[in-house]
C-alpha cells in the first residue's frame, strides 16, 4: 500500500532565504504524524508545498502514491488542509461556509447536505450553524475550520499548529477529535512547535530545524536513543557562575555522570546527563553538601523530545523559538502567506 | 463536543467516494459549480453588506440631479444638439458609475490574499483556479448592468428621455464591455500589488482623472487641444459617446459619427469595436500574471 505522505528531498527557497534546506518524510496511512520544530524551521513551507499552495525548487512529493507536482488536483482531492490562521469569511455563516467548500470539492448537492449535517454533529457545531463566523469565538473557528476539512473525506487531514492559541479545553477536544479521526482511518499529519502535543499525540515524529530533519521516529525510540536519564540541578534560584563552575568540575567527577551542560539562561542551572542510577540523585546531594554548596533545586526525569532536539541542535526548542522570534520578518512572512 | 458519533459511518461512506472517476470527464460541470458557489459568495456579501451598491446608486443618482442643476441654465445648444444638460449627462453617469464598480473589483479578491481566504481556495480540487476570476467578473457586470438600468430609470424620471428597445441593448453592451474589460485589469492589479493600501492607492488615482480626461462631463469641443488628445485615447469615452448618441438622436444607425477626434471621425459601430478590443486587449494582458499567481 502506498505511503500516506512521501517527501524526498524536498528544497525551497524565498528569493535569498532557504525556507527548506533538504527535506525527506514518509508518512504511513492510518497514523498521526508529528512535524516538530521550531518557528521558521520550515514546517509551514512543508505543509503548503504538499497542499499545492506553493510548488518547490526541487523534490518528490506525492499523496496516497499521487505526485502532487503532476497531478496537483489528484492530490487536492485526497488532502484536507487546515491552516494555522483560521481563515473565514465572517460574513457567512457556518453552514454556508461549508456549502462553498462542498461545492468546491465537487460534491454533489444531495450528498453534500448529508455531509454537511455529519460534519455539524462531529464537531458539535449544529447549534452555531447558522450565526455568522465573525461570531464565533476562536474554539468554534477551529471546530468550523476542521469540518470543512473533512467535507470530503479526505485520506490525510494536514493540520499546520492546530492547538495554538485555543485555550486548554479546546487543545484537549482538538486532541481527542483527531485520535477519533485517526482510530476511523483517516492519516493526519500535523506540525507543532509544543513538545506536549507531539509527545501526546504522534505516533512517528520528524524533528525539523533551518529546513533539515535532524531526527525522525517514534517518541520512545528517539527518546531511548539519545539515552541517559535528565538532572536538573539549581545551586541557588540564580546561581554565579564560580559556583556553578564549581559544581560541575565536582559533579564531573561522579561515575554515573556523562555531561554537564550549565545553562546560562536559566540562572546557570546545571543540566546533567546521567546513566539512570537509582541512586543518582542521593549521590549528588551527598558530594554537594561535602562541598558546602546548597541546594536550591534538584529534578531527576527520562528523557523528552526536548532533550531529543537538544541532543540534535544544540539548543533547547525555547532558546530556537526565541532565536526565532529575534529573526522574525512579518513583511516577508505575509508575502510568502499570500497568493 | 461529541465523542459517541458514529465513526465507522464516517469511515465506510469514504469507499462510495472513491468509486468515483479519477480524472474528472466533467470539466464544464465542475467547473460550473464551483463558479456559482463562488459567485454565490459574493452575492451573499452584498445582501448582507448592500452599502457598496446602496451606494453605488445614490450616487450617480446625486450626480444626475446636482449636475444637471448646476448647468441648468446652460445656453441652448452648448452642449451639442440638445437642450437639457440631463440628456448628455446620463451617457456620463452610466459609464463613469460601471467604470468605478469594476474598478474595485478587485478589492475583495485583494483582500482574500490578504487574510488567507485565498489558500482556501486554492487548496480545493478546482477544475480551474481561474473560476475564482470568472465569479468576480460576472457579480460585478451584473452590478453595473443593474446600476446602468437604475441610472438610465433615473435619467428618464429627471426627464432625459429614453432610448428605445435597441437601443437599451446597445447601452447593455456598452456597459458589458467596459466593465469586462475594467474589471480584469482590477482583478489583474489585485494579483500584482502587494497590499490593499497599494490597491486602493492605485484605484484612488486613477479614478477622477480618468473622469475627467473623458468626454462625461464635456464635449471633446470644450476641451483644449492636449486635453481633446487624451480623451480621444481613454476607453470611457469611446463608451460614453455611443450612449450619448442614443439619447440625443432617436434615429441612429451603427454608421453615425459619434466622435470627431482629432485623427478621424469615430462611427457608433467603430466605437463598438474599440470597446471590445478593448476588453480582450485587458483579459489578454493579465493573463500571464494570473496564470503565474494561479498556476
Amino acid at each position: 500500500m502506498a505511503p500516506a505522505i512521501l517527501i524526498e528531498n524536498l528544497q525551497k527557497s524565498y528569493g535569498k532565504v532557504v525556507a527548506i534546506q533538504d527535506v525527506s518524510l514518509l508518512v504511513q496511512p492510518g497514523e498521526i504524524f508529528g512535524l516538530l520544530g521550531p518557528n521558521g524551521a520550515g514546517k509551514t513551507t512543508t505543509l503548503r508545498i504538499l497542499c499545492t499552495l506553493t510548488t518547490p525548487d526541487a523534490g518528490k512529493v506525492e499523496v496516497s502514491g499521487i505526485s502532487v507536482l503532476k497531478y496537483p488536483k489528484l492530490a487536492r482531492q485526497k488532502l484536507g488542509y487546515v491552516a494555522q490562521e483560521v481563515a473565514l469569511d465572517k460574513i457567512l455563516t457556518g453552514i454556508e461556509l461549508l456549502q462553498l467548500q462542498a461545492a468546491l470539492y465537487h460534491i454533489p448537492t444531495a450528498v453534500a447536505k448529508e455531509r454537511i449535517n455529519k460534519v455539524l454533529d462531529l464537531l458539535g457545531l449544529q447549534e452555531y450553524a447558522n450565526q455568522k463566523t465573525g461570531t464565533y469565538s476562536g474554539g468554534l473557528r477551529k471546530r468550523l475550520d476542521l469540518a470543512a476539512g473533512l467535507l470530503h473525506q479526505p485520506d490525510v487531514l494536514v493540520l499546520d499548529e492546530p492547538t495554538v492559541g485555543l485555550d486548554i479545553e479546546s487543545r484537549f477536544v482538538v486532541w481527542d477529535f483527531l485520535r477519533q479521526l485517526r482510530a476511523s482511518g483517516t492519516t493526519v499529519v500535523i506540525t507543532s512547535h509544543y513538545l506536549e502535543e507531539i509527545d501526546a499525540l504522534a505516533d512517528q515524529v520528524a524533528i525539523i530545524d533551518s529546513g533539515l530533519v535532524i531526527a525522525a521516529g517514534t517518541p520512545s525510540q528517539l527518546k531511548d536513543q539519545v539515552g541517559g536519564d535528565r538532572i536538573t540541578l539549581r545551586i541557588r534560584e540564580f546561581s554565579p557562575s564560580e559556583e556553578a563552575d564549581k559544581a560541575k568540575y565536582l559533579l564531573e567527577q561522579l561515575p554515573f555522570v556523562q555531561e554537564i551542560i550549565i545553562n546560562k539562561a536559566q540562572g546557570n542551572s546545571l543540566n546533567l546527563v546521567v546513566t539512570p542510577q537509582s541512586e543518582a540523585l542521593i549521590s549528588i546531594q551527598q558530594a554537594l553538601n561535602n562541598a558546602s554548596l546548597p541546594i536550591f533545586g534538584i529534578a531527576q526525569s527520562r528523557p523528552s523530545l526536548d532533550d531529543v532536539y537538544l541532543a540534535a541542535t544544540g539548543r533547547t526548542l525555547m532558546d530556537a523559538e526565541l532565536a526565532a522570534i529575534a529573526n522574525f520578518d512579518p513583511k516577508a512572512k505575509k508575502q510568502q502567506n499570500m497568493r | 463536543m461529541k465523542t459517541e458519533i458514529d465513526w465507522q459511518q464516517l469511515a465506510s461512506s469514504s469507499t462510495e467516494v472513491s468509486a468515483t472517476p479519477q480524472l474528472s470527464d466533467n470539466f464544464f460541470g465542475e467547473l460550473l459549480q464551483e463558479t456559482l458557489a463562488l459567485t454565490r459568495r459574493l452575492f451573499i456579501q452584498l445582501q448582507r453588506r448592500p452599502s457598496t451598491l446602496v451606494a453605488g446608486i445614490i450616487q450617480p443618482v446625486m450626480w444626475l440631479v446636482l449636475f444637471g442643476a448646476l448647468f441648468q441654465n446652460a445656453p441652448q445648444g452648448l452642449f451639442g444638439a440638445t437642450t437639457n444638460y440631463g440628456q448628455f449627462l446620463a451617457a456620463g453617469v452610466i459609464v463613469f458609475t460601471a467604470f468605478a464598480g469594476a474598478l474595485n473589483a478587485g478589492l475583495p479578491v485583494m483582500f482574500d490574499r490578504e487574510f488567507g481566504f485565498l489558500n482556501r481556495l486554492l487548496v480545493a480540487p478546482l477544475a480551474s483556479r481561474f473560476s475564482i476570476v470568472f465569479a468576480s467578473a460576472i457579480f460585478i457586470i451584473s452590478q453595473s448592468l443593474l446600476q446602468a438600468a437604475v441610472i438610465v430609470a433615473a435619467a428618464a424620471f429627471l426627464g432625459a428621455g429614453l432610448p428605445n428597445a435597441v437601443g437599451l441593448g446597445a447601452i447593455a453592451l456598452v456597459v458589458f464591455l467596459l466593465a469586462l474589460g475594467v474589471t480584469a485589469i482590477s482583478l489583474g492589479l489585485a494579483f500584482a500589488l502587494p497590499g490593499h493600501i497599494e490597491l486602493i492607492a492605485v484605484i484612488f488615482v486613477t479614478n477622477l482623472p480618468l473622469l475627467f480626461a473623458s468626454t462625461a462631463l464635456a464635449p471633446l469641443s470644450f476641451m483644449p487641444q492636449w486635453l481633446q488628445v487624451i480623451a480621444t485615447l481613454n476607453p470611457l469615452s469611446y463608451a460614453i459617446e455611443p450612449i450619448r448618441h442614443l439619447y440625443l438622436h432617436s434615429n441612429w444607425g451603427l454608421g453615425d459619427v459619434v466622435m470627431h477626434a482629432f485623427w478621424g471621425d469615430v462611427t457608433f459601430g467603430t466605437a463598438l469595436l474599440v470597446l471590445l478590443g478593448f476588453a480582450l486587449v485587458s483579459l489578454l494582458s493579465i493573463q500571464p500574471k494570473l496564470k503565474r499567481s494561479l498556476a
